[in-house]
């Protein structure tokens, strides 16, 4: 039982990355469609300036989170004007082959300069290297800082969607973009927008990734963030809550297989439930199952 | 106030509206029907500005408004109603409402004008809180007007607004388009449905495969045995 708390907690954790990073996957496909293939290397980028920000610049670990999510999200802004935008009436195959493209560049591109390299990331310091015991189960204050860090970035992206003007707009245009844009929204800078937050988010996970696993090279970001896809698929894509609620499954799922399975299986399992959710239901567990029109 | 010079519009290869003029003066109720595919919704959405002519003008009170975008043009007071309603299925009738008026920031107009919308069209106060998508295709239709009315409208694009409604609804929408005018909405509709068009408009315009084959007063058209042929049953 103690043990099984133990994982729990250790996947809720894992989750919060996964929730993270599905977050951005789901808002931009609900609002063009695409699924974007290199969000995932805006997640590896934000470990990245993370790291430099606390080796090189030597800054503490909230500014650094700050400036990994500030980075993220001008870099998202910049992949969908130069490399999305220019294809906004192209067939979705060829923005979808654009954004592959993207990915390995951005990922070619940080070994380039980077190194391909393990780099292990900087340890944390003060209270946050400490750890409690809780009815014999150990709750690092690391794992706290994480599901903090996530609750807090999640309650904030709630109250822009459903509260601010532009949260409006990002609904609206991805219900009925041709409606949205005659009711005055901008339809292109809301998706900006749309890029934006979902990168910025996508930052800090890569920063929290790296004080939980230690170490970043440029390729950390394909598992997570195909994981991270599979989370938002099971949810039901497109739907902010759903990413939420497949990101802390998918996390402890993944925890279980390994504590109690074999370690070996993790990822598999996470490749079984893709594939149950798209047999089963493929509309996701939020979704609503809607006829193809003709 | 609006006023459409030799307008083409293409789609692809396809050539959909052909030199397609015409004019709405300040306070009337203007018609454009015809068959179904003849380019009517076409000509809305170009006024509009979701789609690019490829020639031709659009002028509002005089001033060329055809490279503008749609943004500007709901600023300067087009509004549109679209065909099929496409109203926000999954968010409230308030929130529907008040992405009308995406572009106003005098809150206390704002809060005017859904008093004169909830007035004009009570069911739907009684259903604010309600998803929009959960409404009868009638109070949809209130819906994508009032939303329309929202952004308060120097002319108001109404497109097919008696589409698969009862014939009761049919004269329930037609008498509230008739109001809107009177209280000051300049409209222009767009219809299938000619006979009712016709008679509340004060002038019309026919349109055939992409161009405008005849025009008129309302009255007058009504009287014309093309047009009764054609498109009101003999």
């Amino acid at each position: 039982m103690e043990q099984l708390l133990q994982q729990i907690i250790n996947g809720i954790s894992l989750g919060s990355i996964y929730a993270l990073i599905a977050l951005g996957y789901t808002m931009v496909y609900g609002i063009i469609k695409l699924i974007n293939f290199a969000h995932s290397d805006v997640y590896m980028l934000g470990a990245f300036i993370g790291y430099f920000s606390m080796t090189t610049l030597k800054l503490g670990f909230l500014p650094s989170l700050l400036l990994s999510m500030l980075f993220s999200m001008i870099l998202g802004v910049v992949i969908e004007k130069v490399a999305y935008k220019p294809l906004r009436n192209a067939t979705r195959i060829a923005v979808l082959i654009t954004a592959i493209g993207v990915s390995l560049f951005l990922e070619y591109v940080t070994m380039a300069i980077a190194g391909a390299n393990v780099r292990s990331y900087p340890p944390l310091t003060g209270i946050l290297t400490e750890s409690f015991n809780l009815m014999g189960i150990t709750i690092t204050m690391q794992q706290i800082l994480i599901v903090t860090i996530t609750v807090v970035l999640m309650i904030l992206l709630q109250f822009i969607v459903k509260k601010t003007r532009i949260g409006k707009a990002m609904r609206a245009v991805s219900l009925d973009s041709d409606a949205a844009e005659l009711m005055g929204i901008n339809v292109n800078s809301t998706i900006s927008f749309t890029f934006a937050l979902g990168s910025a988010l996508a930052g800090a996970a890569g920063i929290l990734v790296g004080i939980y696993y230690n170490s970043i090279n440029p390729l950390m970001g394909t598992l997570p963030g195909i994981k991270a896809f599979v989370a938002a698929v099971f949810g039901g894509i497109g739907i902010i809550p759903g990413a939420m609620i497949g990101g802390y499954f998918i996390g402890i799922v993944e925890v279980l297989v390994s504590g109690y399975g074999n370690s070996m299986y993790r990822d598999g399992v996470v490749f079984a439930i893709l594939i149950l959710v798209l047999i089963i239901k493929p509309s996701g567990l939020l979704g609503k199952n809607t006829r193809e029109k003709v | 106030m609006l006023e459409i010079k030799n307008l083409n519009v293409h789609f692809g290869v396809i050539h959909a509206l052909k030199n397609v003029s015409l004019t709405v003066n300040e306070g009337e109720i203007v018609t454009l029907i015809g068959a179904n595919g003849a380019g009517k919704t076409t000509t809305l959405r170009t006024i509009s500005g979701l789609k690019k002519p490829t020639d031709g003008f659009i002028f509002l009170d005089g001033k060329d408004i055809t490279n503008t975008t749609p943004q500007e043009r709901v600023k300067m007071g087009i509004s549109q109603s679209p065909e099929g309603r496409r109203v926000f299925p999954t968010m409230t009738v308030l929130e529907n409402l008040e992405l009308g008026a995406y572009l106003r920031k005098d809150k206390k107009e704002i809060a005017k004008d859904l008093e004169m919308v909830y007035e004009r069209f009570p069911r739907l106060k009684d259903r604010r809180k309600q998803a929009a998508g959960t409404l009868s295709g009638g109070e949809q239709q209130m819906l994508a007007i009032g939303r329309a009315l929202m952004s308060r409208p120097e002319i108001l694009l109404l497109d097919e607004p008696s589409m698969g409604l009862a014939p009761l609804l049919v004269q329930e929408i037609f008498s509230i388009i008739k109001d809107i005018n009177e209280a000051g909405t300049t409209i222009l509709l767009v219809e299938q449905n000619a006979s009712m068009a016709l008679q509340i408009a004060n002038r019309a315009y026919v349109m055939e495969i992409g161009s405008i084959v005849l025009s008129g007063k309302g009255s007058e058209l009504m009287q014309s045995d093309d047009i009764k042929k054609a498109y009101l049953g003999g």
